[in-house]
């Protein structure tokens, strides 16, 4: 197991009036090179549940495991630097951490704590600039001359600099053109293909779980309320809409299809899937136009 | 940083919380006076029923009030201990070595400071706790209309007052969301030594002055667009009105000034 979370509960500022639990007694396991997409409405916990990922906020109750860290409430914050390392984390508007004078420094900033020598860091860092699509030229540029999408780029280059087993991202898309949307879903699904890392994608984007989430986790108020395949959690479009959520596109329209009278072995939930699915009913009529 | 509640607002429906902020602004600086004032254990009860009695109207448990002001407790308890060491030779003297010298006059004295610093502390966390920090600029630039007329700019500075206290919060949520970024590059705040402390803090400065000067351009820009205008007499969308309770609490403390002023030592 990747990650695995046994009842876990997370209390802010506990103890006090103005105490509010925003992750309740949630339980939920992610395989090895897993890649798990967490959707829910706005305040439903998201944020909260994946940052005990890497202990900024350790639970009030419950055990979380991490490949081979473990995080309970009595954990001491000496024995978290390890697993920092281990799991990398894009925060929701990740462009707000930068700080450095040259987007080279800014990206071997976090290699540089973890250990690694300056030569090591600044070298990785080139690497990762060009991974994350920017030129190579803007090594020496300051991070503040560059357009929002750009700045989450480097912040991107930056977490990835760590070089995690475990990437957790916070609707690292959201305000993204498409193409830059799509580059950078791409991106994470290559580095979990080829590098084997595990994923955990927080996103409102629900044609992205469709198309590269393994496993979907539900969150409502602070609890989970479904963990499932995406075929699974898609399969009941009134009660995702009852939960403020939606279906993907494609899977809408396969629906609509399916109320004028067609069946599906199993509900189509991108726009590729639903092409094939279209195509190999008509196999003879339409094949050399799809 | 969680667990301290000075200069917080708390969230509450009582009395305290329904005054007129003007009301609480003045009560509070003459409590302070008032504070100063009072020499003797009786003015001391007086001013300790008066506190205790305002914290239970406000609704807000006692021990959190406590367990809030903790923090604070050591920078009395230092102040205690240097008045207690250090001060003039007076009445009878029960330890003395090289230029240390506790007294009979010394111990009074630092129970007296003790019970001021914790009882001015706990007044005005009970107003910071009780009002809204858009209230206190409401109420602090109602008492200083008067001010106009030796034109100070009046309604400008409670336009910076209010700005400033409304993004106080905002800044401390963004403070802990780019700490809780760097943390997870691997900094360590608040451990190591001094240097590498002061070191750990440029990541987190940088970021929040930068979002902080953003945040100002864009309100400027947004205040501009809606057409405002330095030094424009402006009305209120809530007018303070004198209500009954606040006639009853200046009542009340007016009776308890009186009754510490009666009774001090003169
Ligand atoms: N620092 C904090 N102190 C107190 N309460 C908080 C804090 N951060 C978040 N909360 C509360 O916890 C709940 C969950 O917040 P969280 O940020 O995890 O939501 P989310 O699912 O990530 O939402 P979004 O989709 O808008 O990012 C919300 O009700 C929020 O008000
Ligand atoms: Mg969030």
């Amino acid at each position: 197991m990747a990650i695995a979370f046994e009842h876990v509960t997370y209390t802010y500022q506990a103890g006090t009036p103005m105490a509010h639990t925003a992750v309740e007694d949630v339980s939920f396991q992610v395989p090895d090179h897993g890649y798990l997409a967490i959707i829910g409405h706005t305040g439903s916990g998201k944020s909260t549940l994946i940052q005990q990922l890497n202990a900024l906020y350790k639970p009030s109750a419950g055990t979380i495991h991490v490949d081979d860290f473990t995080v309970t409430p009595e954990t001491t914050n000496a024995a978290l630097k390890p697993l920092r390392q281990h799991v990398g984390m894009v925060f929701q508007f990740p462009e707000s951490q930068l700080f450095e004078e040259t987007i080279r420094q800014d990206i071997a900033f976090g290699p540089k704590n973890f250990g690694m020598s300056e030569a090591d860091a600044n070298a990785l860092a080139d690497e990762m600039l060009t991974t994350v699509g920017l030129d190579a030229s803007y090594a020496d540029r300051s991070p503040f001359e560059l357009s929002g999408g750009q700045m989450r780029r480097v912040a991107i280059a930056g977490v990835l600099a760590m070089k995690p087993q475990v990437l957790v991202l916070d609707e690292p898309t959201a305000g993204l053109d498409p193409q830059g949307r799509q580059a950078m879903m791409e991106l994470f699904e290559r580095l979990h293909r080829e590098q084997g890392l595990t994923i955990v994608l927080v996103t409102h984007q629900m044609e992205d779980v469709a198309q590269y989430a393994e496993q979907v986790a539900v969150m409502r108020e602070g609890k989970l309320i479904k963990f499932g395949t995406p075929t699974d959690v898609f399969a009941d479009p009134d009660w995702l809409r009852a939960n403020q959520l939606d279906v993907p596109r494609a899977a809408q329209f396969a629906q609509q299809l399916r109320q004028r009278g067609l069946t599906w072995d199993t509900l189509p939930l991108t726009a590729d899937q639903l092409a094939d699915q279209i195509a190999a009913r008509w196999p003879a009529k339409g094949a050399d136009h799809v | 940083m969680s667990k301290f509640i000075f200069g917080r607002y708390l969230p509450l429906n009582s009395v305290v919380h329904r005054l007129d902020p003007r009301a609480k602004l003045m009560l509070s600086f003459c409590y302070i006076i008032l504070v100063f004032l009072a020499n003797n254990p009786l003015s001391y009860v007086i001013l300790i029923a008066l506190t205790v009695g305002s914290i239970l109207a406000s609704k807000i448990s006692l021990g959190f009030f406590l367990r809030g002001i903790r923090p604070l407790l050591w920078l009395i308890v230092f102040t205690v201990v240097l008045q207690l060491l250090f001060s003039p030779v007076g009445g009878h003297t029960y330890f003395h070595w090289a230029f240390i010298n506790i007294s009979q006059f010394g111990v009074i004295n630092a129970g007296y400071i003790f019970i001021r610093f914790l009882l001015i502390i706990m007044m005005s966390t009970l107003l910071t706790l009780s009002t809204q920090p858009l209230d206190i600029a409401t109420g602090l630039a109602s008492l200083m209309k008067p001010l106009r007329w030796l034109h100070v700019p009046v309604d400008t500075l409670a336009m910076m007052l209010s700005i400033a206290l409304r993004f106080v919060p905002t800044l401390m949520d963004e403070a802990t969301k780019i700490m809780n970024a760097q943390r997870a590059r691997g900094v360590d705040f608040g451990e190591g030594g001094l240097f590498k402390q002061a070191k750990a803090l440029i990541p987190l400065l940088v970021p929040l002055f930068m979002s902080a000067f953003n945040r100002a351009e864009d309100l400027s820009t947004a205040m501009e667009a809606r057409g405002y205008q330095d030094s424009e007499h402006r009305s209120q969308y809530r007018i303070l009105t004198w209500q009954k309770r606040d006639t009853v609490t200046w009542i009340l403390f007016l009776i308890g000034f009186a009754a510490i002023l009666a009774c001090r030592r003169w």
